[in-house]
């Protein structure tokens, strides 16, 4: 990977240029910008390159951060192994009063 | 399904406050956490805090995780370790996985205590094996006893990036500088103190713009920056190093929040997106309270009191205290809070907090 680029969602190797030009053809949310380029899509869901993409739109649009936060967020919020999450089971009911 | 009074989410102070509290009042507490060890960033910190006998000064931050724990324990409380919540719904019922189950559990109340994530920098270079945050290398060095790299540089002046300085170089680091975008130093003039006497350099209105390394990290340009956070050109200069650390901020990590649906309010001095809360730590949906950095970026003493102040507004809700009992626990809690709320970088998050509850 050449060290010129300026990454900035590192799960998807999405770089700046890439936001931009995102930017530049009319994304003006997160969430328009991760469907054009998947910024936001890979294994931390965003959690490091959201704060990032929302400083340059801030910035490209003159406008507060808050304005393009939190943008979409689901479930599940964290990686987890389709597998695992479709067997996913009821916990164990070893405490009967509590039940 | 199993039924709880109260599901922790986040095993850090805040969240540990907030299951002991309702666990002493006779709820019946799971409280969950990602990582193996619970106690969250107590858990890497060496340093002896300070402050007042009611906040542990004078205790190193992982003797006060190991206190908690055994706390929760005292107080009946469930604990699961590295088991990674996913989801949250609206009848009370989280589901949290680990490497080779997903189970639902049901909760009466939830308190979400998820904390932050730190923040990224992005620059060309920024990938480069060797440039990490400083809770990374605080983790190499403090958690796993491995030294990251030889020669660092620490991006920002914030306590974090002080503190991380002064005990890499305990463990025998060099570290060359550290830079600080801003004007004037943004952490406490007594960790400053000490890394300066140890004759780290800490440049002002510097930061870093690119980063030079084939396989890994060999060296990082850093550059002179206006009013505006911007390079100056022609102020730059090229530092050898193997590793760089970025003390950049924090974001609390409303994810979970979110997902449970959540308003949110910004707020600058808190660290950004937090979800919204009143004095009682409610969210604002119904089932759902908040505590520690999730609702606003400040310190583990801060964290641990809202966390209790949480878990006492949870032993309420669910009829274990009496109104009056909760008024002065809550009361004796709030006062703890304001003593920590003081001073010039403490009062700025008062203000923030209270304008947060008036949202």
């Amino acid at each position: 990977m050449s060290e010129e680029h300026d990454i900035v969602c590192r799960c998807e190797e999405v770089t700046r240029e890439e936001i931009m030009e995102a930017i530049r053809l009319g994304d003006d949310s997160l969430d328009a910008i991760k469907k054009r380029t998947r910024a936001g899509m890979g294994f931390c869901q965003g959690r490091t390159c959201r704060r990032l993409i929302v400083q340059i739109l801030s910035a490209y649009h003159h406008m507060p951060p808050d304005h393009f936060l939190p943008g979409s967020i689901r479930m599940p919020i964290a990686p987890i192994a389709l597998r695992l999450l479709a067997s996913t089971v009821d916990g164990d009911t070893d405490d009967p009063s509590k039940t | 399904m199993k039924h709880y009074d109260l599901i922790v989410v986040g095993a850090g102070p805040a969240g540990s406050g907030a299951a002991i509290e309702a666990g002493r009042r006779g709820a019946s507490v799971l409280l969950i956490d990602e990582n193996d060890r619970p106690g969250g960033q107590l858990s890497k910190q060496i340093h002896k805090f300070f402050g007042s006998q009611e906040h542990h000064a004078g205790t190193r931050g992982f003797i006060i995780g190991q206190a908690l724990l055994r706390e929760a324990q005292e107080a009946k409380v469930e604990i699961r370790l590295g088991w990674r919540v996913w989801g949250i719904f609206p009848d009370g019922s989280v589901t949290a996985a680990n490497d080779t189950e997903s189970v639902r559990f049901h909760g009466a109340l939830i308190v979400l205590a998820t904390g932050a994530s730190e923040n990224a920098l992005s620059f060309p270079g920024c990938t480069l094996p060797g440039v990490m945050t400083a809770g990374a290398a605080q983790t190499f060095a403090n958690v796993h006893h491995v030294l990251p790299g030889h020669d660092f540089v620490m991006v920002g002046s914030g306590n974090v990036g002080l503190i991380v300085t002064y005990q890499l170089l305990q463990a025998g680091a060099n570290v060359k500088a550290i830079l600080e975008a801003a004007p004037k130093l943004s952490g406490y003039a007594v960790h400053a103190g000490k890394v300066r006497r140890a004759g780290v350099p800490i440049m002002l209105q510097h930061t870093v713009v690119r980063a030079f390394g084939h396989d890994a990290l060999e060296a990082v340009e850093v550059a002179q920056v206006d009013d505006h956070f911007q390079p100056v050109s022609g102020t730059g200069s090229v530092i050898p190093c193997d590793t760089l650390c970025l003390a950049v901020g924090l974001t609390p990590r409303i994810e979970l929040a979110r997902a449970a649906g959540c308003a949110m309010v910004w707020s600058g001095p808190l660290g950004g997106m937090i979800p919204r809360h009143d004095r009682h730590m409610e969210s604002g949906q119904d089932r759902i309270l908040v505590a520690g950095d999730l609702a606003g970026i400040e310190e583990a003493s801060t964290a641990l009191d809202e966390g209790r102040l949480a878990g006492i507004r949870a032993a309420f809700r669910l009829g274990l205290i009496s109104s009056a009992e909760y008024e002065e626990l809550r009361t004796q809690a709030q006062e703890r809070l304001d003593r920590l709320r003081q001073g010039p970088f403490g009062e700025k998050r008062r203000l923030a907090k209270e304008e947060v509850w008036r949202a």
